[in-house]
């Protein structure tokens, strides 16, 4: 394999991320987390996230350039997650990657994270190509957005998002109101067993005929994580124990279904017979088996990268990075800076 | 030859030298930016002075105080700057450079927002004409600074002065400040008593 040997940086939110890749060939996926600093407060404290960037950082570096065995000046590229995110967190990477892109001389690129997200899947094993177009369902702590990617590098579209709390978020709420720890997910994986995800019928958000209209590929998450805490109440004021298993099983499937139900919508809608799951929230086992279940039915060809490829990660910026210099698109400015609600149209930030 | 970068106040960005003094030096008040700001602010101060990043002997920064975010881009950079050239940081105290050229007693002064201040306090410089920091930094209302010595007020922190002043601290062995941001603030967050009741 050959291609652009590009360095990637991510600080969106709480994993510091730098990944190495040439071309679509992956030699490097670092991570360092914050998230065991956060796990006190039950969700992502912005500034705690910022500071352990800027410890974490520097050695990540070192890390993945030791890991990659390549050295800083046989670099092509360098590229950085711009937005979207949380602010304070993304400067920390941003003044990373401008200054070690003028010490070393390297062009820098600045990268949408989103976008990012499905730039990750051309890093597969099995170099499966990325077929377009294509639906991208992002889901994570931070984003729940619904995307058209007609081109990776030139043509995404922005068809949904969350209008109130990101998927992550509910299952982090709701976990903490059913007394289980941050992050959510896993512990409401791990509840749900052996539950009945039928055992009750928890709301789908915006998937009433009169948000259709509107909110067709919105996502409300905040609503479902009332009608949990609602019921969980309602059991305890009547002395009743909670039954855990089908409460966990039945908000998790009310959430996975959901999801799917508007990303197959978007793929019978829009004609596009492909869908590509990205973000931590694919790590839940069910989110996972209903997009094998749906899709399959439905004839729509599913990718899911590795999950290491799936939450926060430099990689996936890097190959972003490296589609973009293979295109022959010229560096970024140096005048860019964090922008916390950077539109998925933002590709590459000038 | 030293980088010297600054985000505790403003964006500063200086290249001195031990014998030549400041070679080139780029300043901004603004207290937002930071992040925009450093990039053209780098290049542009490399190549005024006319050097090359491999030139470069190490990367001096203000570790503060300053404002969480701000502070930050500055103290990324520097890092970032330093191992892409395989060379030192050389973290100082910001406050020092303020008080770096000064032989009189003084109290330095900088805005920490939230009508708060950072200050330092200064007794007369030492035979090298280098700071001697007696108290401080440390965060206080401003009615609680001291005012039994000259207030230097300052609304930027001179990153000139500040890599000329790693520079003399290199030359005679002194010790730099610690390698950590200091922020004097904890994260403002507070661990709650758990979920709230939705029902009545």
């Amino acid at each position: 394999m050959t291609g652009p040997l590009v360095l990637g940086i991510e600080t969106s939110c709480d994993e510091t991320g730098v990944g190495i890749v040439r071309g679509t060939e992956l030699l490097a996926n670092v991570i360092a987390s914050s998230m065991d600093e956060h796990a006190r407060y039950g969700g992502v404290v912005p500034e705690v996230a910022a500071r352990a960037h800027l410890e974490a950082l520097g050695p990540t570096l070192d890390e993945a350039l030791e890991r990659a065995g390549v050295r800083l000046d046989e670099l092509d590229a360098i590229a950085v997650t711009s937005g979207p995110g949380l602010a304070g967190a993304l400067m920390v990477g941003v003044g990373a990657a401008k200054a070690l892109s003028i010490a070393t001389g390297t062009p820098l690129y600045a990268v949408n994270h989103l976008v990012g997200h499905v730039g990750a899947d051309v890093l597969r094993d099995d170099r499966g190509e990325l077929e377009l177009p294509t639906i991208a369902l992002l889901v994570s702590g931070g984003h729940t957005s619904l995307l058209l990617v007609r081109d990776l590098i030139s043509d995404v579209e922005l068809l949904g998002e969350t209008i109130d709390d990101a998927a992550g978020e509910a299952f982090d709420k709701v976990a903490r109101l059913l007394g289980l720890p941050y992050p959510g997910g896993p512990q409401i994986d791990r509840a749900a067993e052996g539950g009945d995800p039928r055992a009750i019928r928890f709301p789908r958000g915006l998937t009433a005929a009169k948000d259709l209209d509107r909110h067709r590929y919105d996502f409300s998450f905040s609503g479902l994580k009332t009608a949990v805490a609602r019921w969980v109440e309602q059991k305890r004021d009547a002395g009743e124990d909670v039954p855990l298993a089908d409460v966990a099983a039945s908000f998790r499937e009310a959430v996975a279904d959901v999801l799917l139900s508007k990303a197959l919508a978007a793929c019978r809608d829009l004609g596009v017979p492909r869908l590509l799951l990205g973000g931590g929230v694919v790590a839940n086992a069910r989110v996972r088996e209903l997009a094998q279940q749906r899709t399959a039915a439905e004839g729509i060809a599913l990718r899911i990268p590795p999950l290491s490829l799936c939450t926060d990660n430099g990689a996936m910026i890097a190959a972003l990075g490296a589609q973009l210099v293979e295109a022959g698109r010229a560096p970024s400015g140096l005048g860019f800076g964090a922008d916390s609600t950077l539109p998925v149209t933002s590709i590459q930030a000038a | 030859m030293l980088l010297a970068i600054d985000t505790s106040a403003g964006t500063g960005v200086a290249v001195v030298d031990r014998d030549r003094g400041v070679l080139a030096e780029l300043s901004s008040p603004d207290t937002r930016g930071h992040a925009e700001l450093i990039g053209d602010y780098l290049r542009e101060a490399l190549e005024r002075a006319g050097v090359a990043p491999g030139e470069l002997s190490g990367v001096a920064v203000g570790m503060g105080p300053g404002p969480f975010t701000g502070l930050r881009v500055g103290i990324a950079a520097a890092r970032a700057f330093a191992l892409g050239i395989r060379r030192p940081v050389v973290p100082i105290v910001s406050h020092d450079a303020i008080a770096f050229g000064r032989t009189a007693p003084g109290i330095v002064v900088t805005d920490a927002r939230r009508r708060e201040v950072y200050w330092s306090r200064y007794g007369a410089a030492d035979e090298l004409g280098l700071p001697v920091r007696l108290e401080g930094p440390a965060l206080a209302k401003p009615d609680d600074v001291p005012t039994d010595a000259e207030l230097v007020d300052s609304p930027l922190v001179p990153v000139g002065a500040l890599g000329l002043l790693a520079e003399a601290l290199s030359a005679h062995g002194r010790p730099f400040a610690a390698d950590e941001p200091l922020y004097l603030r904890s994260p403002d967050v507070t661990l709650s008593a758990g979920p709230k009741r939705v029902t009545g």
